[in-house]
């Protein structure tokens, strides 16, 4: 079998199965579940670029994706005049404080005074803008969560499109992906898969704890959709007439049209990035990157700058799973902090692009569709799988009511098995490198 | 006296608290260390190995209590730790044989160690949610303290004291003795000599006779049963929560990169290192400058340097710097 | 002989690197491989030694066929190596190193650590030290003497006097000689092949994985093509 007949089968016993669920359970949740398994090949293509180009591991997967969630908040959601009024000073006054300190830093850091002297004084920087912080922005944060707790106590966002934050989810992660790179991208690679997986937990507690910015545990709800509400489509004529004429029922089309409208913006997105990627993995950049990625004292000799190229790399990766992170939100409408575990948001994606083939775009598109797949369907194979093996058990024995409530984890139990076995029997993957 | 109020404040708040979590940190970063040193790899499976053990030691604790067994003042899990430290040994042997071993034997990368460390921890983590669900358990039953803040007030007549939980003495006498004994094990017997030995030099060991195989189920044996002292004292310090393993793995990397990957006595040292600056950070010192500083000095604000919800963040802060100032970490890691 | 290695053939992957050679040592003697880069001489050892799997050719040790044995369990026939690098381990003490090496013959250990202390003075001083903290002669001396400490009844020395300085090989090579005085059969590559040649009962100069002159230490010193070619005169 060719390559190309590969793809043609794989993707079609795909696309297969999700007409099988549309038939079966309904096009809602096909449709649903698809437009989910968009988002995960986005963020699949993302860390492909980062692990399949670059050999770069990145557990902080799920910290770029919230950052992305945070994006979308910051972006779409309107203003929020009172508690702009009561401390929108006192935070705009600690940013302008931080970042003094942190340019007169790098200043200091790029003199020419002794190591000992640019550490003391960067860290007394550090501490006069924490002491700072504290007079100026502590109140104002105070002020701000304390206007309506209930319903806002935050600073709200810029009320635009909320289509721009993907735009700016991208630009946020890629700037974390800089801070963070520069640190530990000169290291061994297990350093960085720790180092990014504690930047992860750091960006989700701020998220959870900063509540004048994203009201932390309270989340922001009603986020503005950059498509039609299904209420208004089933107040607008045009749309009943459209229904009746060919006999649909109004409330279920008017959420699949819904649903069609974000899964076509996913689409344009996915579809946008394969094509960059691809290009991107045959101009010279990408081959270079292999050679560094194969053989990095090699590369190193030749006089490529692989320090400088890995950084390009991971604030590229990074910045697409901001960008899918705030497509997630976008189409969740809802900006939730608790909802971001590294199982679910860092772990999962390495699973999608392990199992596609590392290193292979259609392999990262491939591994998002079918892991996302099986993530959800993993839930009702679990709960048929423990029915099936408890059935010798009386209804009520407690053993059992305990499995079939958890039956759900199974996914993860799953996951693991199918990693491992992915990785022991065909390490290379849906779809090799190269093929 | 109000220097010693001071004090005591501190070490209710302060070093009884970090000495207890650091006790419970740096049993975890040993495992991870030993794995890294004779493995040579990263296990972030390390976290879930800890829950592992400590579920089963949760679960059989509930079957002793069912029996009306229990421990007197001390908690009954104590009672059944050996069980789970056999069933963890036992899980990690068959981690060993099933995942790890082929990639060994093929001389794999580090990096490929690590996704199958991946792989284990999803296994794991799903095991354990099926099993025992993911809700919080709590099961301390032993008296809650050694002395109370009360008790210490009533005997000293200072006006601030501290209390010493029963867990807090546990967990800090059950590392000292396990540290104790791992490190004149690898010190002093043969067979630690020969994990040190191969750590240091895989090809010379293999040369001088010594047993790979036997080398690296013995990591796991011992990688295993700390995990689950770990995490049993931890569960009894806090409350069992599922999803707190992973998290964990933070401040226990943190601690084993802090004193050196690689080397235990790093690891040890890193544990203490990574709680009690956790703490320190995030301790308001207001009642503590009060009693210090001259009347009418006293701060109104909290004077915390970082609210308490940031503790985790701490961990990430002392690591990146230990990777900018000194990547080898305090005890130049590498080997045994 | 005491060790026969006869018609070796072999290399890594597709490329031969040994075609077929053959070395060998009485007890109580010294033998030396010298030769040009790349001529095979590592490989030679290490093929005996049974890191490098032989297409054809066998080695016989001690009237034994070890030719499919593992190097572990070549050690335990009695045969002790060096390799050039890595041959210590520097994160522990000197005598611990020698228990390491001890390891497989433990009833003889306080005899041996004793041989080995007293042909190495200096060991003996320094046993609670690191061996990481040792200078580059020192680490020789450990690593010799952790390969003694097998009990071995040949000995094989993989550049031993590689990167150290020219003092130090003099004793190096004194040293040796008195090793080989106690009956055990010593076989060692070099690159100062001269100073080698000059302690050596028998020589082997290997070209291409072949044996171009197999002789007596010092009828190969005194060969003129031998000289010319191989000794810069």
């Amino acid at each position: 079998m060719s390559f190309i007949q590969r793809r043609i089968v794989v993707f079609s016993t795909f696309f297969f199965a999700i007409v099988l669920i549309g038939l079966l359970q309904s096009w809602n949740v096909a449709l649903g579940i698809f437009n989910l398994c968009l988002i995960s090949a986005t963020m699949a293509l993302g860390v492909n670029i980062q692990l399949g180009y670059a050999g770069i591991f990145n557990a902080g997967v799920m910290g770029f994706a919230a950052l992305g969630g945070l994006a979308a908040v910051l972006i779409s959601y309107p203003p929020v005049p009172e508690t702009i009024s009561l401390g929108g000073a006192g935070i705009l006054l600690s940013a302008i404080i931080i970042a003094i300190t942190t340019l007169a830093s790098i200043f200091v850091s790029r003199s020419y005074l002794s190591k000992l002297y640019k550490r003391i004084t960067i860290f007394a920087f550090i501490l006069i803008s924490l002491f700072l912080i504290n007079i100026y922005g502590s109140p104002a944060v105070e002020k701000i969560e304390s206007f309506e707790p209930a319903a806002s106590g935050f600073l709200g966002g810029f009320g635009l499109p909320i289509i721009f934050s993907w735009v700016v989810g991208g630009v946020f992660a890629g700037l974390v992906a800089f801070v963070i790179g520069k640190i530990t991208l000169g290291l061994r690679s297990d350093y960085l898969a720790i180092a990014t997986l504690g930047i992860a937990e750091v960006i989700i507690y701020i998220l959870k704890n900063e509540d004048w910015l994203t009201r932390g545990v309270k989340n922001v709800n009603g986020l503005p959709r950059p498509v039609p509400y299904e209420i208004r489509l089933q107040e607008s004529t045009w749309f009943i007439d459209f229904c009746e004429r060919y006999n649909f029922p109004v409330v279920e089309s008017s959420s699949i049209l819904v649903k069609l409208c974000y899964c076509s913006l996913f689409l344009a997105v996915v579809t946008i990035l394969f094509i960059m990627s691809e290009i991107a993995l045959k101009s010279p950049w990408g081959r270079m990157m292999r050679a560094i990625r194969d053989n990095e004292i090699s590369a190193r000799a030749m006089g490529k700058n692989v320090k400088a190229r890995h950084l390009e790399i991971f604030i590229l990766g990074s910045a697409i799973i901001g960008l899918a992170g705030a497509m997630l939100t976008t189409l969740e409408g809802q900006f939730t902090p608790t909802t971001y575990q590294p199982l679910r948001f860092t772990f999962t994606v390495w699973v999608m692009v392990i199992i596609g083939g590392t290193g292979n775009n259609y392999g990262s598109i491939i591994g998002g569709f079918i892991v996302w797949l099986l993530w959800v369907e993993a839930e009702p194979i679990g709960l048929y799988l423990v029915e099936l093996i408890t059935s010798p058990l009386n209804e009520t024995n407690p053993f059992r009511i305990q499995l079939l409530t958890n039956a759900a984890h199974m996914r993860y139990i799953m996951m693991g098995i199918l990693l491992l076995l992915v990785l022991r029997f065909s390490p290379k993957g849906i779809f090799p490198e190269g093929k | 006296m109000d220097y010693l109020n001071a004090l005591a404040l501190i070490t209710n708040y302060i070093l009884l608290p970090g000495l207890t979590y650091g006790s419970q940190l740096a049993l975890g970063a040993l495992g991870v260390t030993l794995i890294y040193a004779v493995l040579r790899f990263s296990n972030f499976a390390h976290g879930e190995i800890m829950s592992f053990g400590t579920m089963v030691c949760i679960l059989f604790t509930w079957l002793g209590q069912s029996y009306g067994i229990n421990f007197g003042f001390l908690p009954t899990a104590l009672l059944f730790l050996p069980i789970a430290i056999l069933f963890s040994v036992i899980y990690c042997i068959l981690l060993e044989k099933t995942v790890f071993s082929y990639y060994r034997t093929k001389k794999s990368d580090p990096i490929v160690f690590l996704i199958a460390s991946i792989g284990v921890m999803f296994f794991t983590a799903g095991l354990i949610r099926f099993i025992i669900g993911p809700s919080d358990q709590s099961f301390n039953d032993g008296v809650r303290f050694l002395f109370t803040v009360r008790d210490f007030k009533n005997f000293t007549g200072l006006n601030e004291g501290f209390g010493l939980k029963t867990t807090q003495a546990i967990s800090v006498i059950t590392t000292m003795a396990l540290c104790f004994l791992l490190f004149w094990f690898l010190n002093k017997t043969r067979t630690g000599k020969s994990m040190r030995a191969f750590s240091d030099n895989e090809d010379l060991a293999l040369l001088s006779g010594i047993d790979p195989n036997k080398v690296v189920l013995l990591t796991w044996v011992i990688a295993g049963g700390l995990a689950t002292f770990a995490g049993v004292l931890y569960g009894l310090d806090k409350v069992y929560k599922p999803f707190i393993f992973l998290q964990m793995l933070l401040p226990i990397f943190s601690a084993a990169i802090v004193g050196g990957v690689g080397n235990p006595l790093g690891a040890f040292v890193g544990g203490y290192i990574i709680a009690l600056s956790e703490l320190f950070v995030t301790f308001a010192y207001k009642k503590v400058l009060g009693y210090i500083l001259p009347e009418g000095l006293g701060p109104d604000s909290m004077m915390q340097f970082l609210s308490t919800d940031y503790k985790f963040a701490v961990s990430f802060i002392i690591l990146v710097i230990v990777l900018i100032l000194r990547p080898t970490g305090i005890f130049s890691g590498k080997t045994l | 002989m005491f060790l026969n290695a006869e018609n070796m053939l072999g290399g890594y992957g597709e490329t031969t690197i040994l075609n077929g050679c053959s070395i060998s040592v009485e007890k109580g003697e010294i033998a030396v491989i010298v030769g040009p880069n790349g001529a095979g001489k590592s490989t030679a050892m290490r093929a005996i030694f049974g890191m490098l799997n032989l297409q054809a050719g066998k080695v016989i040790f001690d009237n034994q066929d070890i030719t499919s044995l593992k190097p572990q369990e070549r050690v335990g026939k009695g045969m002790g190596f060096v390799p050039q690098t890595n041959n210590v381990f520097t994160s522990m003490t000197v005598l611990e190193n020698m228990e390491i090496g001890g390891f497989i013959n433990k009833d003889r250990f306080e005899e041996n650590v004793q041989e080995v202390f007293k042909l190495f003075p200096i060991l003996k001083e320094k046993e609670k030290q690191l061996v990481g903290e040792l200078s580059g002669g020192q680490r020789q001396q450990v690593a010799v003497g952790r390969a003694l400490m097998t009990n071995p009844k040949l000995l094989m020395l993989d550049e031993p006097t590689a990167g150290v300085s020219p003092i130090v090989v003099k004793e190096l090579f004194e040293k040796i000689i008195e090793i080989s005085k106690t009956g055990i059969a010593i076989l060692m590559v070099e690159q100062n092949a001269k100073q080698a040649l000059n302690i050596a009962d028998h020589g082997f100069v290997l070209v291409q994985g072949e044996n171009r002159y197999t002789d007596k230490g010092s009828n190969l010193l005194a060969n003129k093509d031998v000289r010319k070619a191989f000794l810069g005169g």
